[in-house]
């Protein structure tokens, strides 16, 4: 009996407390800056053009093969405006298939593909899974104006010269 | 379904026939997709026929087809409330085959994980174990708590429960800057949260009388069914691979063992608590000693290690993992195989549930605290 009411007590000491929870599709609780949600593909703001080459290094190590990439060569290579020779034509992500590992990220060498905050996976439609280039680089656009994210290389660079200068 | 015929009946003596219930593999307290066959006599259980497989996913010969760095995502998902633990083991079994040195502060960072890791495993065991008595309650408080760990691998791993974070060679990147900080703030709350669930639910009657004395298990049985963690600890015999044989930097610590004396389910749960608070004192002294330097020792992506074969064994929430390794100098391993903790424990389901009502069934197989993800691999 007396280990019943002991806790009871602890019941009832709860009841005066604040709720922990969060009311979920209309309060989100915060992420943290280290998330990995989908991954998405980065948008080169200088040359307007994406970082991602087509290179297909994701696509092979990815483990549950939910992507596929195509190359292309790239049109702003000819006109000069870009360094970069090939470009991506097409790529696709099913998201539904994504196991969010970040194998994908580890082995770009482009910067290209990050791992978003993104994680909402109901969709409308059955297929709305499925991202095509477009709808990645939308969300890396959205991912790149929330966290202010640079490429790994620019950034080192730029600590260096302002060691440098220091 | 029994044919009782009127003439028996008034005779005064009822004829009983023996019946068979299905229990799962669809049912909630089955934790899983496990089912069981019981025959019953009354409320008597007088034969048991486990059935396990049906969360086979062939992670062992999917093994054979991924390149080192790929399987640690399949080993993640095998037992998967104690995801770093397994990644652990894995990745330690590489490390050993190539003899590869593992930086101090990786070692640290490990340690700290999969000892959160474990108190986060008997968490979600307190508050699955208090349903199965019957007691709702506690399980909001072992999420509760339970959801702040989940928050600082979140934090630290960039995932919940999936991590990936265990990587050949050391860890994926170093730890947050405020890391040292929240995990203190941290490890005050769940002792906090820990003794409070624990007035809330162990010591009550109630809860007494379903699990005490329910399913006991002689040591000398333990051990012959092959049962390891606090499933074997809980009949009273101090087995501990982080003792026994003392892998990664656990001999650095100064932790101990808790054992049960009976080996009743009530032992194997309270043994559970009791680790919860061992962890949380191991987290403490690795925060304290913690050195600086880098986390990962650079490797190629795909590796090659040398011919060989290798075994590890690793201390897991649920019991001793065991990781055996094949390697023909390939990219990928010629053979992986595992040995589960919780399938070695649930062997000795048939012997637990003779003779016991029906009802205790549950609690029985729920203080065993399989996880099916990794019985079936």
């Amino acid at each position: 009996m007396l280990g019943n009411l002991k806790g009871l007590l602890v019941t009832f000491a709860t009841m005066i407390r604040k709720p922990v929870t969060y009311q979920y599709p209309k309060e989100h609780k915060p992420i943290e800056d280290r998330y990995m949600g989908f991954p998405v593909l980065m948008w080169d703001e200088k040359v307007e053009e994406p970082y991602c080459t087509g290179c297909m290094v994701c696509v092979r190590y990815c483990p549950t093969q939910c992507m596929t990439a195509v190359m292309k060569d790239n049109p702003l290579h000819a006109d000069g405006k870009s360094s970069r020779r090939k470009i991506v034509d097409t790529f696709e992500i099913n998201l539904g298939r994504c196991i969010v590992c970040g194998i994908c990220v580890d082995v770009c060498n482009f910067d290209a593909i990050e791992m978003s905050h993104e994680h909402e996976l109901s969709k409308y439609a059955r297929n709305d899974n499925r991202s095509d280039l477009g709808r990645l680089l939308e969300m890396g656009w959205a991912y790149q104006q929330e966290t202010g994210w640079r490429p790994a290389k620019e950034k080192a660079a730029e600590e260096a010269t302002a060691e440098a200068e220091n | 379904m029994v044919d009782v015929s009127v003439e028996s009946q008034s005779e005064g003596q009822l004829d009983t026939v023996q019946m068979l219930v299905n229990m799962g593999p669809q049912h909630p307290s089955t934790h899983g997709v496990f089912r069981m066959v019981l025959m019953v006599d009354g409320e008597r259980i007088v034969d048991v026929e486990p059935h396990i497989g049906y969360l086979h996913r062939g992670s062992e010969k999917l093994c054979e087809g991924e390149i080192y760095a790929q399987i640690v995502t399949l080993f993640d998902r095998l037992d998967y409330i104690s995801n770093l633990n397994n990644e652990m083991a894995f990745c330690r079994a590489v490390e050993k085959l190539m003899s590869l040195e593992v930086p101090e502060r990786a070692e640290y960072v490990r340690v700290i994980l999969c000892e959160l890791n474990r108190v986060a495993s008997h968490l979600l065991f307190f508050g699955t174990f208090g349903i199965d008595a019957g007691a709702m309650t506690p399980i909001m408080y072992a999420f509760r708590d339970r959801e702040k760990i989940q928050s600082m691998f979140e934090a630290v791993t960039g995932a919940r429960m999936m991590h990936n974070y265990i990587r050949i060679g050391g860890v994926k990147n170093d730890v947050p800057d405020d890391f040292r900080q929240r995990m203190t703030a941290l490890i005050g709350e769940l002792r906090q949260g820990i003794d409070e669930a624990d007035r809330l639910l162990s010591f009550g009657e109630i809860f007494l009388a379903r699990s005490k004395g329910i399913g006991v298990i002689a040591p000398e049985r333990a051990i012959a069914y092959g049962a390891s963690g606090p499933t074997l600890r809980a009949s009273g015999v101090p087995m501990d691979v982080r003792k026994d044989a003392p892998y990664s930097i656990y001999d650095r610590f100064d932790f101990g063992i808790p054992i049960g004396e009976k080996g009743d389910s009530w032992d194997r749960f309270y043994v559970r608590v009791e680790e919860m608070r061992q962890s949380l004192s191991i987290i403490e002294q690795a925060l304290r000693d913690m050195p600086e330097g880098p986390t990962i020792t650079p490797t190629r992506l795909v590796l090659r290690p040398p011919q060989g074969e290798v075994y590890v064994r690793g201390e897991n929430p649920r019991g001793e993992i065991g990781v055996y390794l094949v390697s023909n100098g390939a990219d990928r391993p010629y053979r992986v195989k595992v040995r589960p903790p919780s399938f070695c424990n649930l062997m000795a389901i048939r012997e637990l549930l003779l003779n016991t009502y029906v009802a205790d069934a549950v609690v029985i197989l729920g203080s065993l605290d399989i996880v099916l993800g990794e019985v079936d691999r």
